[in-house]
């Protein structure tokens, strides 16, 4: 039975030991990944490949970075779906979440998950999102 | 805005209002008045309703809906807007209602216009006061929740690393020898000293911050601390083989704290070095006039766009640019800079070119017998 061709994994966050760790435990996951280090990065990278699904940290070069990059993602390929990885809510008590039908328009993301999530839990929201 | 069925009352209070003026020492402008009249609470409310005034001056007895009940819409819907309740005669049980329902105050009827006058100063300043007071409150509360944002974000950050990277040796992710974690060891052992240093700064954040700290203010001579700060940063600028070097030819004395003007230069000079260039230098230079003492750090690093310079002294400011991205700091570094000078009166200048490099000036005044 062949193969299917491996899926691609963009991980954008400015935080180089956790883009390495989440590197890591994706490409263990069995995808290939591509990372940037900014929103700008990550457009720049987004002219030339189209991931099969993004993580994206939400607080890069100002607040709303990984907000901003979620919304252009999707105007440029509105298939790709997008996990916002963020430590926010914690630090702030203000919780996110895109149950809404408003929230979904304007927050470009598919799922939000906390940062510090196991890596088996990630990996079955990955799956569930490629529908593999 | 007068509410009150006699047309003498309402034509009085817009007489005596008219010229009359209040001044606060705590605000630039004059304070004056302009009369809006409702002959009946109906009226009274659909003022209010289109362009709520700021003071209510309200007679109990009116035609239609009561005082009471004009009262209690504005307690309902415009809280911030204070009722004086004009009385015509003592009623104990009125009174004890309109002050559990939130009129401010009470004016009997009649009264002379110094009696109507000294009222309409004492309801004026509670408003001012208040809405200044909320003001502040607001804008605190604001300041600190940015600050707690942006300092719980990157206290954690480091953990979050540290614990990823302990995880995986954990779960022995990279293999069984010790070796191949070198390289993850050296990034936890690195993010600790961040972490570290962030700490440090706070601490001295905190300590210039806290207005209870007496300070020493002494006779100091700035080429003195520098020399000391020099010593203590050069392992560190030739670990980056940076030239450090200090140029000073005579003392320059300012009236100042001894650990303030350290904390000072140390940020200065190790901000120099760190977003610096392999080869490159920093000079640490001071001079004097009779009424200023001045000190400037030089570097030949990486430099700051002009866009960027106004948000330097912003607390968890970190310009990013892919020259400056592998350098650690906490973010906190100049606007502890800046806090110390304020307190001096120094003025801090900022020259910069992208990719040449960067100069900060410290001018303190030094004819001002008592600094800050």
């Amino acid at each position: 039975m062949p193969t299917p061709a491996k899926k691609t994994i963009l991980i954008v966050d400015d935080d180089v030991d956790y883009l390495y760790q989440l590197k890591f435990q994706v490409e263990k996951m069995g995808f290939e990944t591509v990372t940037a280090e900014s929103q700008h990065e990550a457009e720049t990278l987004l002219n030339t490949i189209k991931p099969d699904l993004a993580i994206l940290d939400l607080m890069m070069e100002s607040e709303d970075s990984g907000f901003i990059l979620s919304y252009k993602l999707k105007r440029k390929y509105p298939d790709v779906p997008i996990i916002i990885a963020t430590a926010v809510s914690a630090e702030t008590g203000m919780t996110f979440g895109i149950n809404t039908e408003e929230e979904r328009k304007w927050i470009k993301a598919d799922l939000y998950l906390e940062k510090g999530i196991r890596p088996d839990q990630l990996h079955r929201e990955i799956v569930k999102l490629l529908k593999l | 805005m007068v509410v009150d069925d006699e047309p003498g009352i309402r034509s009085g209070v817009s007489r005596i209002l008219k010229n009359y003026t209040i001044n606060y020492p705590f605000l630039e402008d004059d304070i004056s008045f302009n009369v809006v009249e409702a002959a009946t609470g109906e009226e009274a409310i659909e003022i209010i309703q289109r362009k709520p005034p700021a003071i209510v001056l309200l007679d109990n007895k009116l035609p239609g809906i009561q005082g009471i009940d004009v009262l209690q819409f504005i307690s309902a819907h415009e809280p911030n807007i204070l009722v004086m309740m004009i009385t015509s005669y003592a009623s104990l049980e009125l009174a004890v209602k309109a002050t559990n329902i939130g009129a401010h105050d009470f004016v009997p009827k009649p009264f002379t216009p110094q009696e109507l006058r000294s009222s309409i100063e004492n309801i004026t300043k509670h408003y001012f006061l208040r809405q200044m007071t909320r003001k502040l409150h607001r804008e605190g509360k604001q300041v600190r929740f940015e600050f707690l944002t942006m300092l719980s974000h990157e206290l954690k950050a480091p953990l979050n690393a540290i614990e990823g990277y302990l995880r995986m040796m954990q779960e022995k992710q990279l293999g069984e020898s010790l070796d191949d974690y070198q390289e993850i060891i050296d990034r936890s052992l690195s993010r600790i000293q961040s972490m570290r240093n962030l700490i440090m700064d706070l601490l001295d954040l905190t300590r210039v911050e806290s207005g209870k700290r007496e300070r020493d203010l002494q006779d100091i001579d700035l080429t003195l601390v520098a020399r000391l700060v020099v010593e203590t940063m050069m392992p560190m600028a030739i670990q980056r083989d940076v030239t450090l070097t200090l140029e000073s030819d005579e003392p320059v004395v300012v009236k100042a704290d001894a650990d303030d003007m350290e904390i000072l230069l140390n940020n200065l000079i190790s901000n120099a070095i760190k977003y610096n260039v392999e080869g490159g230098w920093v000079k640490c230079k001071f001079s004097k006039t009779p009424t200023y003492a001045t000190c400037s750090v030089s570097d030949s690093g990486v430099g700051i766009s002009a866009d960027d310079i106004p948000k330097l002294f912003h607390e968890f400011t970190r310009i990013k640019n892919p020259l400056s991205r592998n350098v650690s700091g906490s973010g906190l570094g100049l606007s502890i800079v800046k806090k110390i000078a304020d307190q001096y009166g120094a003025e801090i200048k900022v020259e910069s070119t992208l990719g040449k490099g960067s100069t900060f000036t410290l001018q303190f005044p030094v004819s001002a017998e008592n600094p800050a």
